[in-house]
């Protein structure tokens, strides 16, 4: 509790999601003040433990995407090399050692290529809709009025909708449903972005109504700030606290969205890239005469891929609600201090963090004098 | 997966069915105003999604093209694309569009020429049932073991509990499927392997004189144990696997909830008392927790249908979301749309009746 704030270095959205990929221990003291290191440190017991499992293997996939090529045996479409082709439906063993698929691509390397391109929408998806997302929230919790209501509506609506659907009708409007490597991967992206849009939207709205009405946004407006000037200095920067939270959960959500659209044949086309979604669509007729390699490599990378991204998502979840973080960290009747969030600063961030973030925006408003 | 998310970031005050419209008209009125601004707040929301689906998927071009693009000349084309109107300006269309939904006219698929209203009539009841039984699933297994979890809070057998619930999320249900049916299916060859029922008892139940579609109720109908049996081994595998998905959910809300209410004063005032630890989890703290529970139930069923799609697909479980994956193969955008239409009306009408069961339960809720 008496660690150091995050709020201010939290701020900024978007260049918080390469925040979450320093993923290596705090070797500098600025480190330490990062949303993630400063969580591990406030961690203790098991949540520590969930929270280090959870890097460890973000870890791991991060470095499969990005070395790829150098880890991968075979490239994602190869069918044959020196010795001639693969063969179709090999065994683990020898040269393949995940065997190779119905389609003769060595399984091994199809699921290291996909990390890639999951790794790729990922990011495209996440760096859309922060943007977006948060841009609407900011702008409507801000100014209010008709736009706000045809905006909270229309993002409910999303909302509520099955994401897959939404998402399938998007990549058919923006690819016809089949494209080759960047469009498949920006479809995919967009289709991502769209459903997860309104969560942005919601939160940042939510908190931007909430610290529109505070003291130091008045003071601002009194001082003749312009509005573009309170709303991202002064409101969009006490309103981020959330961000990292959602980021990893949405993280997670895009490589299982990513998946079931290559699932349902709407991903990327199996010479463009590797993507897992596809690959155990094809492997569902394995499946029933006892092939399992082809599908229970490619589903293990999902569900481990998506297991580390949600271990981070939740134990930074719970270590920012002191209702359910770590018992020694925090005495037992903190109950009712989730009720009273209400507050400036709330109880996201350890106790004064929304103090600190009142502080430094303050000092910003005296510079406009 | 949405809903995931929800439950997960408590400060999104969330389910809370409140839109500006209502809260413009808030003065704490009664149950039976908020029955009625609840239902009319549906209106917007399918209408915003009809519009929404209509539009997007028109960009593409027009349905025929799309479904019959390679196989017809271009005056053929023509031809049918002026047969079906949809060479008029788009606004005209759109109009007349809602127009039929209101009455209940989906229009006709282009792929296999069927009424888009007999398809959603014959397949929904199967996706309804599909739903059905992974809800039942998702309650047995994710309450109770959220319980746990929160009765043995940061022990070992919590951790271990969220772990299981977080790969109840990560894994997506079609592989789950996939499991499922190489353990089950085909290395230990006790469960079917794909369908709703054998051939032979879906025979049995054509013939019934008052067929309802739901495989389990025309089993019971034809009053043959085998049968029934076939249906339910059938069932099995496919509900476990979207019921998974919701488990995981649950579990997680329980837990949070329990533990809140657990470090309550009427828990500390009834422990003190001398009740029983376990009566203490089950009765009082367990109770008060599921009212949020009911709300996210909402939400779940926007998660239950898309897992359905994916699910009906993995065990090709002849609902809505097995003829979607059909239709959009097909490229066949007029029946895409129903079905994504109905899906969405479908959504919306859960969610008010979840909501009014939460006002039912606690007068909090309450405009």
């Amino acid at each position: 509790m008496s660690a150091p704030t995050t709020a201010p270095e939290t701020a900024g959205g978007p260049t918080a999601s390469p925040a979450t990929k320093a993923t290596r221990p705090p070797k500098q003291s600025l480190f330490s003040r990062l949303p993630v290191v400063h969580q591990l440190r406030q961690s203790v017991g098991l949540q520590r433990g969930m929270l280090v499992i959870g890097l460890i293997i973000t870890a791991v996939f991060v470095i499969c995407a990005v070395f790829a090529q150098f880890i991968a045996p075979y490239g994602f479409s190869q069918l044959r090399d020196d010795n001639g082709p693969f063969g179709a439906q090999l065994a683990p063993g020898g040269s393949h050692i995940w065997g190779t698929t119905v389609g003769g691509y060595d399984v091994f390397s199809r699921v290291i290529w996909g990390a890639q391109t999951a790794l790729e929408v990922m990011v495209v998806a996440i760096i859309l809709s922060i943007f977006l997302g948060v841009f609407l929230g900011l702008v409507s919790g801000y100014f209010g009025g008709w736009l706000d209501r045809i905006l909270v509506v229309l993002a409910d609506a999303i909302y509520a909708f099955p994401s897959l659907l939404l998402a399938i009708v998007m990549s058919i409007v923006i690819s016809g449903g089949q494209s080759n490597l960047y469009g498949g991967i920006l479809a995919a992206a967009i289709s991502i972005t769209v459903v997860y849009i309104p969560q942005y939207f919601r939160v940042i709205r939510s908190e931007t109504v909430r610290i529109k009405g505070e003291a130091f946004v008045e003071s601002a407006k009194v001082i003749g700030a312009s509005n573009t000037r309170i709303m991202f200095r002064h409101v969009l920067r006490n309103s981020t606290r959330t961000l990292p939270l959602i980021f990893t959960l949405n993280a997670s959500e895009a490589v299982l969205t990513l998946a079931g659209l290559g699932f349902l044949g709407f991903g990327i086309e199996p010479t463009a890239a590797a993507e897992w979604g596809f690959d155990l669509n094809k492997s569902l007729s394995d499946v029933t005469s006892g092939i399992w390699w082809t599908a229970v490599f490619p589903g293990l990378a999902i569900v481990l891929s998506v297991l580390g991204v949600t271990l981070v998502g939740e134990s930074l979840n719970d270590l920012a609600d002191p209702r359910l973080r770590g018992r020694r960290a925090v005495s037992a009747a903190s109950g009712d201090v989730a009720q009273t969030s209400v507050v400036p600063g709330g109880t996201l961030t350890a106790g004064p963090a929304g103090l600190a973030g009142l502080e430094d925006t303050e000092g910003e408003a005296d510079r406009d004098r | 997966m949405t809903a995931t998310a929800q439950a997960l970031v408590p400060p999104v005050p969330p389910a809370s069915p409140a839109s500006p419209v209502a809260k413009s008209k808030a003065s704490g009125g009664g149950l039976g105003r908020y029955i009625v601004i609840r239902f009319l707040l549906i209106i917007p929301t399918i209408f915003i999604l009809v519009t929404l689906v209509f539009f997007l998927m028109r960009a593409t071009g027009d349905p025929i093209t799309a479904a019959l693009g390679g196989r017809l000349s271009g005056a053929q084309l023509q031809e049918r694309i002026h047969a079906a109107g949809y060479d008029r300006p788009i606004l005209v269309q759109y109009f007349e569009y809602l127009g039929q939904i209101v009455t209940g006219n989906f229009g006709t698929s282009i792929s296999d020429n069927r009424p888009i209203t007999e398809i959603l009539a014959t397949y929904g009841v199967a996706t309804l049932e599909l739903a059905f039984y992974a809800l039942i699933v998702a309650f047995i297994v994710g309450i109770p073991l959220g319980m746990l979890a929160a009765y043995f809070r940061d022990k070992g057998q919590d951790a271990a509990l969220r772990v299981f619930a977080i790969l109840c999320y990560a894994t997506p249900v079609f592989f789950a499927g996939i499991l499922l049916k190489l353990i089950f299916a085909v290395w230990l060859n006790v469960l079917p392997v794909a369908g709703r029922a054998t051939t032979s008892s879906e025979f049995e139940m054509q013939d019934l004189p008052n067929r309802t579609g739901i495989y389990l109720i025309d089993a019971f109908q034809t009053g043959d144990p085998a049968v029934i049996g076939d249906v339910l081994t059938h069932a099995v595998l496919p509900a476990i696997a979207l019921g998974l998905l919701t488990a995981g959910v649950f579990l997680r809300l329980v837990r949070t909830n329990v533990i809140g209410t657990l470090s309550t004063d009427y828990v500390d005032a009834a422990r003190s008392r001398g009740v029983s630890e376990y009566r203490l989890v089950r009765r009082h703290a367990y109770k008060p927790a599921l009212i949020p529970i009911i709300t996210v139930i909402g939400l779940q069923i926007a998660l239950l249908l898309g897992g359905a799609v994916l699910t009906e697909s993995t065990f090709e479980w002849k609902g809505l979301g097995f003829q979607l994956a059909q239709y959009l193969a097909a490229r066949d955008f007029v029946a895409v749309q129903g079905i994504v239409a109905l899906l969405a009306v479908i959504v919306a009408v859960t969610n008010f009746i979840v909501d009014i069961i939460a006002a039912l339960i606690d007068p909090r809720v309450r405009y």
